[in-house]
C-alpha cells in the first residue's frame, strides 16, 4: 500500500475513494480505526494500512431532530430526523458513523445488535465535496 | 496510580458566591461575575480584604465564540480589583471552573500562594439555540462531529447503550427530571423554579387561552411522554432531558488550611481531588460509563482516603438526564446497572439515602458552562454549613459532600470531595 501518513487527513482521503482504512501495528498486530501514528499497546511506530471489511453490528444510536448546519442543509429537521450511531466492527474496534436505511422517525424500531455494512456517502460538489462514513443494515 | 497521595498542605474554602443563573439580555459576563464575587466576599464570616487575594483562576469555555471576546483572565482581574496580580483563564469545556479550582489547589498546596480565588463565567443567551448548539459541539470529539452528532446526540447514543445493557428505558430518565424539578422551586438562584406539575398547569392554561385542545395528563410522566410537551431533541433525549442555555458566574475563596481560622470558624476542606481524560465514543472502553470519571474517582478517593459509602450527598453534572445516571454509578454511589432502580425508589431525592443535585442540578439551576463547577461547590458549601434554606437536606448531620463535573462529552471529568470538620 502507498505511503500515506497515518493521519485523519489520510483517513478522509481514503473515504473519498470508498475505502475504510485503519492502521495495524506490524509488531503486535493491534488494529486502530481511525488510524494512529503509533501503537498504544507496544509503542511501536511500525504501522501499516489495513482495509476494514466494513461489517459490524449496531452498538448504540441516536435519532437527531436538531442537527448541525451541514445536516440541516441535507434536509434534516424536526419532521425529518436522521440517525447516527456507533458500530462494533467485525475486526473488534468500534467506529462512529451515520446510520442509513433505518426509519429515524421510529427510533424504537431500530435495534442494537443489528448486523451492518459500510456505505460511503458522497455529499457536496467541488471544494465542498465530502464523504461521510455510514453503515446500513446488512 | 491508586497510591494515596496527600496534598503538600491542606486547602480550605472560606467563602463562596454565585450569581443568579438564567438568560439575562441586560447583563454581560462582568455583571454576573461581579454578583458572584460580591456575594463571595459577603459570605466570608470574618471578612476578607480583596487586596489579600494573591492570584485567581477563572474558568470559561467559549465566550470567544458566544460573545466574541476571549482572554478573560485580565478582564476579571480588572473587574475584581486584582490587577496587576496574575489571573489565568482555564478551559475544560463544561468543567472549566473545576479546573480553575484545581489550579488554585495546586498553587496553595505547593506553597506558592496562601489565598486565591477560583471561579467561572459564561454568557450564552445572546446566541440563538442553533449558534449555542454549534458552539457546544466544538467540545465533542472530532470524529463525532463529522458523523453528524450533536451534544445531546452523543448522550442519546449512550442512553440507548445503557437501556440495551441494563433494561432501563425513557421512564427511568424521567424520574431524574422529575426529581430535579422537585428541588427547583427551593433554589432562589436557579433558572427554572417550577416543578413538572407547575409546568404542566402553565401549559394547559396557555393552550386554553389560545382556544386549543387542553391535554388531560394523568401524571408527570404522561406529560413527559407527550411530544407536544416534551419534543425529541436527539432520541431518546427529549427537551426535558436537557439542561438549558444560561448566563451566570460563581466563585470560591481558597486558603491554606492553617489560615482558615482567620476567615471563618466553619471552613470547608477540599480533601479529595481527581481529574481524568476520556476518548471519543469509538475508543472509550465502555458505552455505559465515562473512563474519565473512573480515573477521577480513583484519584479523589485515593487522596482523601475515603470510599463511596462515606459520601453523604453530591452535585453531579446532569447536562443530560442519562449523564446523572452514569455518574452516580461510575463514582460508586450505586452499582453499575442499579442506579436507575435506586432513583425510582427515591434514593436520590433530598429525603433519600443519597441526595443528588439538591440545587436542582444543571437541568433546573441552569448551566452557564464555565461557571458550573464552582457553582456546584457553592451548593456543597451551603449544604455542609447548614445554610441551604428550604432545600437543606433534612434530618442529618452533613460533613462530607462531593462534586462531579464533566467537560465535553466526557473528555474531561473531575471529582472533588469536601469535608466539614
Amino acid at each position: 500500500m502507498e505511503e500515506r501518513p497515518f493521519s485523519d487527513i489520510s483517513y478522509r482521503l481514503y473515504l473519498d475513494e470508498d475505502k475504510f482504512m485503519g492502521s495495524k501495528c506490524r509488531k503486535c498486530g493491534q488494529l486502530y480505526v481511525p488510524p494512529r501514528h503509533f501503537c498504544l499497546e507496544c509503542r511501536s511506530e511500525d504501522m501499516e494500512w489495513y482495509e476494514m471489511k466494513g461489517e459490524g453490528e449496531l452498538a448504540a444510536y441516536t435519532c437527531i431532530s436538531i442537527g448541525p448546519a451541514f445536516m440541516i442543509e441535507e434536509g434534516y429537521d424536526r419532521k425529518n430526523p436522521y440517525c447516527t450511531g456507533v458500530v462494533t466492527l467485525a475486526e473488534g474496534p468500534r467506529i462512529v458513523a451515520r446510520i442509513e436505511g433505518v426509519d429515524a422517525s421510529d427510533p424504537e424500531a431500530i435495534k442494537i445488535g443489528t448486523p451492518m455494512t459500510v456505505e460511503f456517502l458522497h455529499r457536496g460538489e467541488g471544494e465542498k465535496a465530502k464523504t461521510f462514513l455510514a453503515f446500513r443494515p446488512s | 496510580m491508586s497510591k494515596k497521595r496527600k496534598l503538600g498542605r491542606g486547602v480550605a474554602i472560606v467563602g463562596a458566591g454565585m450569581s443568579n443563573f438564567g438568560m439575562f439580555p441586560d447583563k454581560d459576563s462582568k455583571d454576573v461575575f461581579a454578583e458572584a464575587f460580591s456575594e463571595m466576599l459577603a459570605n466570608v464570616d470574618k471578612g476578607c480584604d480583596p487586596a489579600d487575594i494573591q492570584a485567581a483562576w477563572i474558568g470559561n469555555f467559549s465566550n470567544d465564540f458566544f460573545v466574541h471576546q476571549a482572554h478573560w483572565g485580565p478582564i476579571i482581574a480588572d473587574l475584581a480589583g486584582l490587577a496587576p496580580k496574575a489571573v489565568t483563564r482555564t478551559e475544560g469545556a463544561c468543567a472549566s471552573s473545576t479546573l480553575a479550582m484545581r489550579d488554585g489547589l495546586m498553587a496553595i498546596a505547593s506553597g506558592m500562594y496562601d489565598i486565591v480565588l477560583a471561579g467561572g463565567v459564561e454568557e450564552m443567551s445572546k446566541c440563538s439555540t442553533e449558534e449555542v448548539t454549534e458552539g457546544l459541539a466544538l467540545a465533542t470529539s472530532p470524529y463525532e462531529g463529522a458523523a453528524g452528532y450533536t451534544f445531546p446526540g452523543v448522550f442519546g447514543a449512550l442512553a440507548t447503550a445503557y437501556f440495551h445493557k441494563y433494561g432501563a428505558g425513557r421512564e427511568d430518565l424521567m424520574n431524574i427530571t422529575i426529581k430535579s424539578h422537585e428541588n427547583a422551586p427551593l433554589n432562589p438562584k436557579g433558572q427554572f423554579k417550577q416543578t413538572i406539575r407547575d409546568l404542566m398547569e402553565a401549559r394547559k392554561a396557555r393552550l386554553e387561552k389560545k382556544g386549543q385542545p387542553v391535554p388531560d395528563w394523568a401524571d408527570e410522566k404522561a406529560a413527559l411522554w407527550d411530544p407536544g410537551f416534551n419534543p425529541a431533541v436527539a432520541w431518546p433525549m427529549h427537551l426535558y432531558d436537557c439542561c438549558p442555555i444560561s448566563d451566570g458566574a460563581s466563585c470560591i475563596l481558597m486558603v491554606a488550611e492553617d489560615l482558615a481560622k482567620n476567615f471563618t470558624d466553619n471552613p470547608i476542606h477540599i480533601v479529595g481531588f481527581g481529574q481524568g481524560s476520556g476518548r471519543g465514543l469509538h475508543a472509550c472502553p465502555s458505552l455505559t460509563s465515562f473512563e474519565a470519571n473512573k480515573q477521577a474517582a480513583v484519584e479523589a478517593y485515593g487522596t482523601s482516603g475515603l470510599s463511596p459509602k462515606d459520601i453523604q450527598f453530591a452535585e453531579v453534572h446532569d447536562c443530560f438526564s442519562i449523564a446523572e445516571l452514569i455518574h452516580i454509578e461510575d463514582l460508586g454511589f450505586f452499582e453499575a446497572g442499579e442506579g436507575y432502580k435506586a432513583i425510582a425508589n427515591g434514593e436520590t431525592r433530598r429525603e433519600g439515602r443519597m441526595p443528588i443535585n439538591t440545587s436542582g442540578g444543571l437541568k433546573c439551576k441552569g448551566h452557564p458552562v464555565g461557571a458550573t463547577g464552582t457553582a456546584q461547590m457553592f451548593e456543597i458549601w451551603k449544604q455542609l454549613r447548614g445554610e441551604a434554606g428550604e432545600r437543606q437536606i433534612p434530618g442529618r448531620d452533613l460533613y462530607i459532600g462531593a462534586t462531579q463535573n464533566l467537560g465535553g462529552t466526557g473528555g474531561t471529568c473531575t471529582f472533588t470531595i469536601f469535608e466539614r470538620r
